[in-house]
């Protein structure tokens, strides 16, 4: 493999929920070992682009690949983190159990977790900082402590590129941390992160490249580059408060 | 009750209803967790029109044909409820009244039609309305029995995919498991599971025996696994028991009994289970309530800065009522740590003393981890119950910060930050 193929690459892709287009030719080569974070407004379909590439949404035209291939030979090499709120928390199971999902795609069917398997999962917890909490029941969790869950449930994948869809949103500080730490680790590999992502503050300083969505893709490349109020405005136009410059001093002394 | 043991009709009415019970639990679980409580209720009134439908192009009873029968138009049911759903911005509680009622209606009319027609009342298949466990023979039985055994066994070899389609089916998908199909597969099972229980429960009951096994069960666990075990033991209590009763009564049809007994289990659990219960939840509101109203008492008591106050000066410090702290000493006198040292004015004993130091000290720790809720700690912060559970790095920390944010003539207010400044 001389010629290096991108890990991820869209080519032209729409979406549509009901006929009505939510993505419109989005066509898109990410580069490899970065952490991408994807921005735009709300509704702007930054989910759907995630969800589209992992083939849970139907495309309304085009083509993704993974490494060069369609997703359905390619999902060993995914892993997902959904969002935290797309599931029912008050499920009878605990951490650990959770985790441990993220292992059946390669057990495939019928097979049970053995033992080795929940070495995998209690390494993927220590990683997010839970290994503490693995026997304990889901709803019991904190809701960042229920997003780490879901990271590790990912990580326990072994994949080499992650979708994270608003890993951030509403946790707390330790969960953030931890996060972060994790998507140094994930770089390190030289694996591929894609993260949709709210927070304008910390853009530069989490990801490598972003993706500008609004409905299109309007920017995308090295986060120094990208990441300019140019673009931002055209991607937010009107809703872009520009922060005043306290603010940010405010929020380095501590 | 022993000459039910004896007979042996009797006997396959008891096995039947028993491992019927076993695979409505079972199955019931997923259909729980899955959010399709109504589910069992549509399929089973659905099943109606497929019986007597069997019963016209057969002009047999054969039970076989009629299960057949009745799993097509149940299957049919729920292909119609996931079409409305999805095409047409009708939401599901609608659809499920809309395609309930219409197969029900279709299947009365096809009932009719059979009872006044040639083959006439001999059809009996009148008995699927409401159940008729008395009607089993032994060849009924050993046909529910073998498709209840086949319903367990396929719902234990697909454990782990169903449990993943119930808690979280879109990641299943992106895993490659085909989350559709699988719910198909288990909408099948459910069918099935509906459809052999209607000679005995009939339509209108086999809903609650679907679901309340599974509801009751959930009570009492926080596993999978166990939550199936025990609504699967539910289930086959609960027709044991009905049919008992029945026998014993004669006049009492087993049908109703079983959703009674089940339903009784359900109640008991609502109120006793150990942690969900109401009673349990009840018992905890209680506790907290006292805890906080101790702490609430300890706190003033520390801010009073004396180990022996006026109760108006307590009642004061804490906007708790003198009634309200009168009735938390009285509990404490009990136990030796109020002393009662003059007309209402109280000491505290010095153990006593030290928690209330402590509980306002955790008090402000908290506030203080609160603000800097990114301080390096491996501990949680809902963990914390008392002040011995911090660790010692982290208290420190936190006494540093407490230093930095209390203002010095608001520190001699607290007795314990003076206290704990000093060491």
């Amino acid at each position: 493999m001389t010629t290096k193929t991108p890990p991820l690459s869209i080519e032209n892709v729409s979406v549509a929920y009901h006929r009505k287009p939510v993505l419109r030719n989005i066509t898109y080569q990410s580069p490899e070992g970065e952490c991408v974070g994807i921005i735009g407004p709300n509704g702007a379909g930054k989910s759907t682009l995630i969800k589209a590439a992992l083939g849970l949404l139907p495309l309304a035209g085009g083509e993704v690949s993974i490494y060069g291939k369609p997703y359905s030979q390619q999902r060993k090499l995914v892993g997902y983190v959904p969002q935290r709120e797309s599931v029912d928390w008050d499920f009878p199971t605990n951490a650990l159990d959770v985790v441990l999902m993220g292992l059946y795609g390669q057990l495939g069917w019928f097979r049970r977790p053995k033992s080795e398997h929940k070495d995998r999962a209690l390494e993927a917890l220590r990683k997010v900082g839970m290994e503490s909490f693995a026997k304990r029941q889901i709803s019991q969790l904190s809701g960042g402590q229920q997003q780490r869950v879901f990271l590790a449930r990912a990580l326990a994948q072994e994949a080499q590129i992650y979708f994270m869809d608003e890993p951030f949103v509403g946790v707390d500080a330790a969960t953030e941390k931890a996060i972060v730490q994790v998507l140094h680790e994930l770089k390190e590999q030289k694996k591929t992160v894609f993260v949709v992502h709210h927070d304008l503050q910390t853009v530069s300083e989490y990801f490598d490249s972003v993706m500008l969505l609004n409905l299109r893709l309007i920017a995308s490349g090295p986060t120094n580059e990208i990441f300019t109020t140019e673009n931002l405005q055209k991607t937010y136009g009107g809703r872009l408060a520009i922060l005043p410059p306290q603010t940010n001093d405010l929020l380095s002394t501590q | 009750m022993l000459e039910l043991f004896r007979d042996a009709n009797a006997l396959w009415v008891l096995a039947g209803t028993t491992l019927l019970g076993i695979s409505s639990g079972v199955l019931g679980s997923f259909a729980f967790l899955r959010k399709r409580g109504l589910m069992g209720d549509v399929l089973a009134h659905a099943a109606l029109p497929g019986i007597c439908l069997a019963f016209l192009f057969t002009g047999s009873k054969n039970p076989l044909w009629l299960l057949i029968g009745a799993t097509l138009t149940g299957l049919l049911a729920s292909l119609f409820l996931s079409w409305i759903t999805r095409f047409s911005k009708i939401k599901e509680d609608t659809a499920l009244g809309l395609v309930l009622s219409t197969f029900f209606g279709f299947g009365i009319v096809l009932l009719t039609q059979i009872q006044h027609s040639d083959f006439g009342n001999q059809a009996g298949l009148d008995k699927f309305l409401f159940g008729q466990s008395a009607s089993l023979v032994g060849a009924d039985v050993v046909m529910m029995g073998s498709i209840a055994l086949v319903l367990i066994l396929l719902a234990s070899l697909f454990f782990k995919e169903l449990k993943l389609l119930c808690f979280d089916a879109n990641y299943g998908k992106s895993l490659g498991f085909p989350m559709v199909g699988l719910d198909f597969f288990l909408m099948l099972l459910l069918v099935v599971a509906v459809v052999i229980g209607l000679q005995a429960a009939g339509v209108v009951l086999m809903a609650s025996l679907l679901i309340t096994p599974a509801a009751t069960a959930r009570y009492w666990t926080e596993r999978l696994d166990h939550m199936i075990l025990i609504s699967a033991c539910l289930g086959a209590l609960s027709g044991l028991v009905g049919t008992i009763l029945s026998s014993v009564a004669t006049k009492l049809s087993t049908g109703p009994l079983i959703v009674l007994a089940v339903t009784l289990l359900f109640f008991v659990s609502m109120l006793c289970a150990p942690k969900r219960g109401l009673i349990a939840k009840w018992l905890r509101l209680i506790q907290t309530r006292q805890k906080v109203r101790q702490e609430q008492i300890y706190v003033a008591w520390n801010q009073l800065g004396n180990q022996t106050v006026t109760l108006t000066a307590l009642s004061n410090q804490s906007n708790l009522s003198p009634a309200q702290i009168r009735r938390w000493i009285k509990q404490q006198k009990r136990g030796g740590q109020v002393m009662e040292s003059a007309q209402d004015t109280f000491t505290l004993s010095n153990a006593s003393w030290k928690k209330a130091n402590d509980t306002a000290l955790l008090r402000l720790y908290m506030e203080m981890w609160h603000m800097y809720e990114d301080i390096e700690t491996d501990c949680s912060i809902q963990d914390i119950e008392q002040l011995s559970d911090l660790p010692e790095s982290l208290r420190s920390q936190l006494q540093s910060y407490l230093q930095k944010h209390i203002p010095e003539e608001d520190q001699t207010n607290y007795y314990v930050t003076r206290k704990a400044g000093m060491e």
